[in-house]
């Protein structure tokens, strides 16, 4: 099969499932996450599939047709993308298998609704990852905001709803009202939207107007979370479990701060970025985000709010690659797309789990929790080491090469900066897991809520333990004290915190493969 | 034969058979007329833009009296475009009718719908085929008056204060109008388009002529409901039958954008005008204050079908401000817009008809809940609305696209950024409905609902599958608008 | 001398003005009919009187006559009249069915009705 065909696939492969999905339906749910899971079994392979080629020196060029005169629909694989689509497609399968437990145990509604916006914003992120020409890959960025705002409003609550807006109001806002503009002054002044090596801008643009573009386009992917257009990212933890982890950890998120990479590496290029004088404004920028956003998810008790702005702190890690402009700076935001994806969706993962199997959203109950769930909070634990960059988890090399890039930059301020920021980590996670193991369980919420007489706490509870019986009967016949989430769930879980160590053994595979941008 | 008599066929066919409608008096016989004459008058125009791309400018004789005494049709690219447009809504929205009319219009009437539709769209490709400013009038009042007609035969009794309020308007623009020609004959003694196009540019510098074109701005403004004349719209729109909303709002307004066009860019192309008055830049202004002022009052709008009126009094002027940069850029940026947001309007009305048909009415709050019960009409309704925000992968984005990149061409990046903010406000006014229709909860008591007839499904896919595919392949289209530009801005041979 | 000469356009624009303003300024919708007619009938009027060529006759071919009128703008606003007798009648019909509707035609009492319903 043609290199150009399995691209194809990959990104039409989650879009085909969709009348699948839509027949299964709720009335048959086994056939319907038999179908999703095989899909993404599928694309993953039809990914992978081109990892060796690409490895190799392929570059899978192809254009669909003319969207707009001398703009063509077009996919080119490089090392990024592959590296992105890759993470995207493999945790896609990982988080199916997560949902299915989750989903079940927590009684959601609107499952079928949530697969199939599933599928749409995988294949969008596939198609963020290979698109071949900035219009591409603001087509996909588009469909990808779009497809997953049904997944925010997921509950329909008032809240929901009014994350929603936030949610579509500052994704779309910095897109079309910035970001778009940046692309349009690009058409206008460089002629093509090509990525090509080395940029596209240097010698066509002035430095001064380029300047003004990098603020543009730094700003207007607002998926990359750079403060002060972060607000989204907590917004959208409303959604449930499986999409705050796969899409605002990874797909989504990741889709911001790759497109940052993108436009730094490909359209300015890594020359004319350091000549940039707003370049080393948005460094600082991207260093008081990572600073600001670890502060405030010290004081959120709630844990998904705190792990949404422990996101916003580190994917400016990735920014703050792509602003020093350096090889090794570039390698390290590239392979932090990948380390904090490990990472983070484990945390997510856990949360999901403690909220499914204990009913639990606070950091504050948590405490004692980890002699009910220990391989959930021994999952946690691992995945914390991870994001705070201690070995042996895979989350240490990217802040290596970034501490290097910043050096290699000479800024030693940033370097500062990244030892701070993994101190702060240190103080807003670890506290969590250690809590949960080494504390007494606090009584009050130990207890079942009878006495509160709240209608609202008693009936998901009940059902609850009623789910977890069944899983516990039928898996590991547990001890009575021994809770933990249905297995799927917790399968995913153990999955993707072995896989945070497995980066850490084996980090040539990505640096490998990103050494072609990086220059060596 | 039959091909050199095409442009004749074009309006005679809808011409003739309105009568012939009124006198079968028969709902359904009317309605098989109407729809074999919109796809026949299709296929018309569609063989006449085929002509005019392969071998230019067709000029025919009505009567074989010669121009500039006898009237000719002349037709180039931008009214074969302009054709294509009005017949492709009319063959699409013919075949909805059908079901929509039976419950929006009282049974005795049928046939008085059908023959009005005819007229209106004979009037309208009147208005666009022809090469003669008072023939252009006459047919003006035809479609004008079908217009009134048409909106007036809604049960809604707002709608006969909406039409006489549009009637009133409608014929102060129309009279101005011919004030202007009139006055335009006075110097020159012609009514014929390229005919007063090579002589007036001797007269242009009297006031008369300056008259003229105040008349004909102020006539031709209040037809296409340029802000601040469109006072007219929001109310015709939002309460006469969905079908004519949607066959109105895709072409009605269109067709006198083109005369705008036709007007100013031919027939004053020798004259100079833009250069002698700052008109682009009060065009630019009025424009900008259109766009802002008709989605900020849309969003307010508790009747959805009032806040898409409302919203083609902003799109309108994204229109006029793609002419009004009077480049080639720009002026083709304003023909794909028409082409396109006659799409996206008219898949969003049908949209709403679908759900008038279903709940009785477009008011915001009744439409809770209604994207589960009725998946296929609110997706179309979603993407069509995605389409007006500008989405990229739908028409609106084409659209956008041409705008900014004609306003960057000529430096103005303010205005760029102006065209971006005023289409965030469309994510509000579009988001609304869909918020609703999809996440809350329709109450207990309410009666289960359904999606459409197929007869007025398929139309309505066929509108919202046609802006998503000029949506991606946004380049055909473009190259024709660019082609009418050319033309609009070189004048005839 | 000079004003009399353009007799007929001064009298144009009192008809026009006349007309428009009773359309925009009555609340009757028979009123603004009447005013839309005479607004219309100004135009017809401008359009006659420029057709008239100074010293010359009905435009029909006979001895010893050299300037005729131009016959032109008269056909012209033959059609114009037949326009405006349709409007007119459109107009009053809508307002017979609008006085079935609401019982009324004051625009004052309609909107009324319209904002309360």
């Amino acid at each position: 099969m043609s290199l150009e065909a399995l691209v194809l696939i990959a990104i039409a492969l989650p879009l085909a499932c969709i009348p699948l999905l839509s027949i299964a339906g709720d009335r048959a749910p086994n056939a319907r996450e038999a179908i999703s899971l095989s899909t993404g079994g599928a694309t993953f392979l039809a990914v992978a599939a081109l990892l060796d080629p690409v490895n190799a020196g392929a570059r899978p060029d192809m254009s669909l047709f003319t969207m707009l005169p001398g703009l063509d629909i077009r996919f080119t694989v490089e090392p990024l993308g592959m590296l992105f689509a890759l993470v995207a497609s493999g945790l896609w399968i990982v988080t199916t298998v997560y949902a299915i437990g989750y989903m079940r145990g927590h009684h959601e509604r609107n499952q079928t609704r949530f697969y199939i916006c599933f599928a749409v914003a995988i294949s969008s992120a596939i198609g963020v990852a290979f698109a071949g020409n900035m219009l591409t890959l603001f087509l996909f960025y588009e469909i990808l905001t779009l497809s997953t705002f049904p997944l925010v409003t997921h509950h329909g609550t008032d809240k929901a709803k009014r994350s929603g807006r936030v949610y579509l109001g500052i994704l779309l806002g910095t897109s079309i009202g910035l970001q778009l503009l940046a692309i349009l002054i690009t058409w206008v002044m460089a002629g093509t939207l090509d990525f090509v090596e080395g940029g596209i801008l240097d010698g066509r643009v002035p430095d001064g107007v380029a300047a003004v573009l990098l603020l543009l386009y730094v700003f207007g992917i607002g998926k990359a979370a750079l403060m002060p257009f972060h607000r989204w990212l907590p917004a959208a933890m409303v959604a449930p479990t499986p999409v705050s982890a796969l899409l605002h950890a990874v797909a989504v998120v990741k889709a911001g701060v790759f497109t940052v990479l993108k436009v730094a590496v490909y359209i300015f290029g890594l020359d004319l970025m350091v000549r940039l004088s707003t370049g080393e404004a948005l460094q600082y920028l991207a260093a008081f985000t990572i600073l600001a956003a670890s502060m405030i998810a010290m004081t959120k008790d709630n844990l998904k709010a705190r792990l949404a702005y422990s996101t916003i702190s580190q994917l400016s890690y990735v920014i703050l690659g792509a602003m020093l402009a350096t090889p090794l700076g570039v390698l390290g935001g590239g392979l932090h797309i990948a380390m904090h994806a490990f990472g983070k969706i484990t945390l997510f993962f856990c949360a999901g789990a403690i909220m499914v199997a204990a009913h639990k959203t606070e950091i504050s109950e948590m405490r004692g929790l980890g002699r009910t769930m220990p391989i959930t909070m021994g999952a946690f634990l691992i995945g914390a080491l991870s994001i705070i960059g201690l070995p042996p988890m895979g989350g240490m090399w990217s802040k290596w090469f970034l501490g290097l890039g910043a050096l290699e930059a000479g800024q030693m301020f940033l370097v500062g900066v990244l030892m701070v920021s993994s101190l702060l980590n240190v103080a807003y996670l670890l506290p969590i897991p250690l809590r949960a193991f080494f504390s007494p369980p606090d009584r009050a919420s130990q207890q079942v809520p009878t006495h509160n007489g709240e209608f609202e706490d008693e009936d998901p509870e009940r059902e609850a333990e009623d789910i977890t019986q069944e899983f516990e009967e039928e898996t590991h016949g547990a001890p009575d004290g021994i809770r933990e989430a249905p297995l799927p769930s917790l399968i995913a879980i153990v999955f993707v915190a072995a896989g945070t160590v497995v980066l850490f053994l084996f980090p040539e595979a990505i640096t490998g493969l990103l050494a072609p941008i990086a220059g060596r | 034969m039959i091909a050199t008599q095409l442009p004749a066929i074009q309006v005679a066919l809808p011409l003739l058979a309105a009568p012939l409608v009124l006198i079968l008096r028969n709902g359904a016989l009317a309605w098989s007329v109407a729809v074999a004459v919109s796809w026949l008058s299709f296929a018309v125009a569609l063989a006449l833009l085929l002509r005019v791309l392969d071998g230019g400018t067709i000029v025919y004789l009505l009567g074989d009296w010669a121009a500039p005494w006898g009237i000719e049709y002349r037709i180039d690219e931008v009214n074969a475009f302009v054709l294509v447009i009005v017949t492709s809504v009319a063959a699409v929205v013919a075949p909805y009718a059908r079901r929509s009319v039976e419950a929006e219009v009282s049974s005795d009437r049928h046939y008085l719908f059908y023959t009005g539709f005819l007229l209106c769209l004979c009037g309208l490709l009147g208005i666009a085929i022809t090469g003669d400013v008072f023939n252009l009038f006459v047919f003006l009042e035809i479609s004008s008056l079908s217009s009134y007609l048409l909106i007036g035969l809604s049960r809604d009794r707002r709608a006969l204060t909406a039409a006489f309020r549009y009637l009133i308007l409608g014929t102060v623009g129309a009279t101005f109008y011919v004030i202007g020609i009139g006055l335009m004959y006075m110097m020159t003694g012609s009514l014929n388009m390229a005919d007063l196009a090579t002589r007036l540019p001797a007269v242009a510098d009297t006031t008369t002529i300056h008259a003229a074109l105040a008349f004909l701005t102020i006539g031709l403004a209040l037809k296409a409901a340029i802000f601040p004349l469109h006072l007219w719209l929001p109310n015709a729109y939002a309460h006469a039958p969905s079908v004519v909303t949607a066959f109105l709002a895709a072409t009605a307004t269109k067709v006198s954008i083109y005369v705008f066009l036709r007007i100013f860019l031919t027939v004053f192309s020798g004259a100079s005008i833009f250069e002698s008055f700052p008109l682009a830049d009060l065009l630019i202004v009025v424009a900008v204050l259109g766009m802002f002022t008709g989605s900020l009052v849309a969003i307010y709008q508790s009747d959805v079908k009032r806040a898409l009126a409302f919203s083609s009094v902003a799109q309108i002027g994204y229109m006029i401000l793609g002419i009004s940069l009077l480049s080639t850029a720009g002026v083709a940026a304003g023909i794909v817009h028409l082409f396109n947001h006659a799409l996206m309007k008219c898949a969003l009305f049908l949209a709403l008809g679908a759900v008038a048909l279903r709940i009785g009415s477009a008011r915001l709050d009744q439409m809770a809940g209604i994207g589960r019960e009725m998946p296929w009409t609110m997706a179309a309704f979603t993407v069509a609305g995605l389409s007006l925000i500008g989405v990229p992968a739908t028409v609106g984005f084409v659209s956008k696209w041409a705008l900014v990149m004609a306003t960057l061409e000529k430096d103005h990046v303010l205005l760029a950024v102006l065209i971006l903010l005023s289409s965030l406000l469309a994510v509000i006014y579009v988001w609304r409905v869909v918020e609703v229709a999809y996440f809350r909860d329709r109450p207990d008591d309410a009666a289960t609902l359904s999606d459409p007839p197929t007869s007025m499904l398929v139309p309505l896919w066929i509108m919202t599958g046609a802006a998503v595919y000029f949506g991606l392949d946004g380049t055909r289209v473009l190259d024709v608008a660019t082609a009418a530009a050319t033309r609009l801005l070189e004048g005839w041979p | 001398m000079g004003i009399l000469d353009h007799f007929n356009y001064w009298m144009v624009i009192v008809l026009m003005m006349a007309g428009l303003y009773t359309v925009i300024s009555r609340g009757n919708l028979i009123k603004q009919v009447v005013g839309l007619n005479v607004f219309q009938v100004s135009v017809f009027v401008l359009y006659i009187s420029m057709g008239k060529v100074s010293g010359g006759t009905a435009p029909i071919l006979g001895e010893g006559i050299t300037v005729y009128s131009n016959p032109l703008p008269h056909v012209l606003i033959l059609t114009a009249i037949v326009v405006g007798v349709a409007t007119t009648a459109l107009a009053l019909a809508l307002v017979v069915r609008i006085r079935k509707a609401y019982g009324s035609i004051e625009e004052d009492d309609i909107l009324k009705q319209e904002n309360g319903s």
